[in-house]
């Protein structure tokens, strides 16, 4: 069990969870994951790190509802059954931020895809780096944690679906306008974003980093639910990744993939709304 | 005297278990133990206990089944062996002991494997622990992965004194026991009990703890005495053939831990599991057979496929036994070469090739060959690969320590001690994926290696 501090809505659909966990946070580096289980008999998720403490051994997560166990883990208090991490490998240019010393980066995050992209701002920021976050949802309603990474990055470009806030449109029409100003661009969001942006970049030659947030079981390399094709060859996004090189990635297939579970996902997210009395 | 048969385990009906995850094979009581026990010789040089990889002495065991002293049974395993419940369920004694049993030279050899859960499982029933004393070194030992080498190897130093911690990465302990074996084998209660029992003993054992990345090896050299490496073979193999990433197309380990990890072959369960029309799982080994029989009990038309005939099937005689009394339908020298999909991606069938055995190669096993124009196309909405696992070295990031050729873990002659001194590694992490009696086996090298560099 470990101890949870915090866990709130922060818009509509998503939740900021604060759990402490040292073991976890100690060596993580951003672009890392964690796996979450709620009870002892829930369903493994992956989480993909927001934010952390590391005196305070202390982990933030944000997770959108989106089926029966993120449902369920919105009704977590005091304390979580399981959380194990740091998961899968770290951004390249946190790793080893020397190596991209001088290069201007942006950020292009998708609804709640910006969660993940704030360590790595904040991260890069802090040794030195020029970094640009470009930011979409539908509406207004649906962007989060605008002050913190306003906060953290240079500028701050927004998009929306209906124009209720910042450009009418995608953040690819945002980022095509400047796409000149940047050397590499890391995108993280839905599925068919981060493919509409890695197309946009490979036509203008920008190196760019996707996250991808596929199937997965145990998170560890051993059942191979999230494996996703990387020009053309089967690579296991729990160990190998999370984040591939964006041109590189068959998009097509793993935007299927996601469908795989649909029809039983439908069916638990009833039955747990059922168990829940909502 | 008298010649007694052999007496048979009693098994749930074929037409019953395949409706449900219980287990298959339900043990001897107490009067079948007592009968088969009675037909050991007892011999002066036991040949079964050569046979078995920890060495157990089983004509003593035995022995005290026969003067109904099921406690003194215990107590003798227990000094060989810390999973006596898993090994009576899983071991293949076909292959060992039970092979080398003087009885079976004539007529069927005597039924240890049976005996030995049923003293297992009176030992759990009531509440027996092993009576030795221990007396506490200040040793400390670290050891990454719970499997049946790593909980061996704590038993074997625990009970000798040492203070042991076993990290795992999942949020049980048991690895292979709770991931990989199904309930119907291998009940994950009896491998909870035989947990705590380590735990009574003082192990510690730690979850959720991705060595290699949330502490490195070299971390643990600073804390710990001595480290060993048992974190087996997870990493499930592909066929790289066209169309496998199509939905549908499952990895045995996955089937397996949604089913046995995570209970999804209970309705309520909230981890989901693919319930199609007609699956085939590729491969012969233990891994295809429990895989094929848990998705025959989730009510799908199971099917396995095997590229040589039925000879050559790599696992337990009794698993494919139970497996074909259950319905299993055995397509035997058959091979994929193209999984076919629908435009969503989802599997509507695979090619398949006939093949043709032909010599023994320098491993023994007869090599195979497509027979030519031969395709030909089977319907089908699931595919499982069975076709083996390779070592998952996550652990070893950040740490010097080698690797042979083929990706497993360097081991000097000793077949236990690394490249680096005072981290030893066994199982399947060294051997590739083989049996759990190995890896206990290795756990036991293990521990005696460290035991004696700290004398």
């Amino acid at each position: 069990m470990y101890k949870v501090l915090k866990n709130v809505p922060i818009s509509e659909n998503s939740y900021l969870m604060e759990v402490v966990a040292p073991l976890v946070v100690n060596k993580a580096i951003p672009g890392q994951f964690v796996i979450v289980m709620s009870k002892e008999d829930s369903e493994r998720i992956p989480l993909t790190i927001y934010d952390y403490d590391k005196e305070k051994g202390l982990l933030k997560l944000i997770y959108q509802v989106i089926g029966a166990s993120t449902l369920e883990m919105t009704k977590v208090k005091d304390e979580i059954f399981s959380v194990v991490g740091p998961l899968g490998r770290p951004n390249e240019m946190c790793k080893d931020p020397e190596i991209f010393k001088g290069k201007r980066l942006v950020y292009v995050a998708g609804g709640v895809g910006i969660a993940p992209c704030y360590p790595q701002v904040k991260y890069l920021k802090e040794r030195g780096f020029q970094v640009d976050i470009i930011y979409g949802a539908r509406n207004e309603g649906l962007l989060l944690i605008r002050d913190q990474i306003e906060k953290v990055a240079d500028h701050v470009y927004y998009a929306t679906d209906d124009g209720s806030y910042g450009t009418k449109g995608f953040v690819t029409n945002v980022l095509e306008e400047k796409i000149n100003d940047y050397d590499i661009c890391v995108a993280i969001g839905p599925f068919i974003m981060m493919k509409n942006v890695a197309e946009l970049t490979k036509k203008y030659n920008l190196k760019t980093i996707v996250s991808l947030n596929p199937l997965m079981v145990d998170g560890t390399g051993m059942c191979g639910a999230c494996r996703c094709e990387i020009e053309g060859k089967s690579k296991f996004a729990c160990v190998d990744g999370p984040e591939f090189d964006g041109h590189k990635v068959n998009f097509d297939v793993a935007i299927k993939r996601m469908n795989t579970y649909r029809e039983e996902e439908k069916k638990k997210l009833e039955e747990m709304k059922k168990a829940l009395g909502e | 005297m008298e010649m007694i048969d052999r007496v048979k385990v009693r098994v749930q009906k074929p037409e019953d278990r395949v409706k449900n995850f219980e287990e298959v094979e339900l043990g001897f009581n107490e009067e079948e133990a007592l009968k088969e026990a009675s037909r050991c010789l007892n011999c002066q040089n036991p040949r079964c206990r050569t046979g078995c990889p920890v060495n157990i002495a089983i004509p003593d065991f035995i022995s005290a089944i026969k003067e109904e002293n099921f406690t003194e049974a215990y107590n003798i395993i227990s000094e060989f062996s810390a999973l006596p419940a898993v090994c009576g369920r899983v071991c293949p004694q076909e292959k060992q002991c039970e092979k080398l049993c003087v009885k079976g030279i004539k007529g069927e050899a005597v039924a240890i494997g049976a005996l030995e859960r049923f003293v297992a499982d009176y030992a759990i029933r009531n509440n027996i622990l092993s009576t030795r004393k221990v007396e506490k070194n200040n040793k400390r030992v670290a050891i990454i992965g719970s499997g049946p080498a790593g909980l061996t190897c704590a038993g074997d130093l625990a009970r000798n004194g040492y203070s042991v911690t076993i990290y795992e990465v999942l949020h049980k302990a048991g690895g292979v026991l709770v991931y990989g074996i199904p309930e119907f084998r291998l009940p994950k209660s009896i491998v909870e009990k035989e947990v705590d029992k380590l735990k009574a003993l003082g192990v510690r054992i730690l979850t959720n703890v991705p060595v290699g990345n949330a502490i490195t090896i070299d971390e643990l050299r600073k804390e710990y005495d001595d480290i060993f490496i048992a974190t087996g073979a997870g990493l499930p193999k592909f066929m790289n053939i066209p169309g496998e990433d199509a939905n549908g197309v499952f990895s045995a380990n996955e089937i397996l831990t949604r089913i046995n990890l995570m209970k999804s072959y209970k309705e309520d369960s909230k981890t989901p599991i693919k319930k199609g029309n007609k699956a085939y799982v590729i491969g012969g080994g233990n891994v295809a057979m429990d895989a094929v029989r848990s998705l025959k009990r989730l009510g799908i038309d199971a099917h396995l496929m095997y590229r040589r005939s039925e000879e050559e099937l790599p696992a337990r005689l009794t698993e494919v036994h139970h497996a074909k009394e259950e319905g299993i339908v055995f397509d035997l020298l058959t091979n994929p070469v193209k999984i076919i999909t629908d435009e969503n991606n989802n599997v509507t069938g695979m090619e398949v090739v006939d093949m043709v055995l032909g010599e023994p190669s320098e491993d023994g096993r007869r090599s195979v060959t497509e027979k030519e124009g031969s395709n030909h196309i089977v319907d089908c909405d699931m595919v499982v690969m069975a076709l083996g696992t390779g070592p998952n070295h996550e652990a070893l990031k950040e740490s010097d320590i080698k690797l042979t050729d083929r990706g497993l873990i360097e081991v000097d002659e000793s077949g236990i001690k690394t490249s680096i001194d005072n981290i030893y590694a066994g199982g399947d992490a060294v051997t590739g994926a083989a049996t759990v009696i190995l890896a206990m086996e290795a756990g036991k090298k293990a521990a005696k290696a460290i035991m004696e560099r700290n004398n």
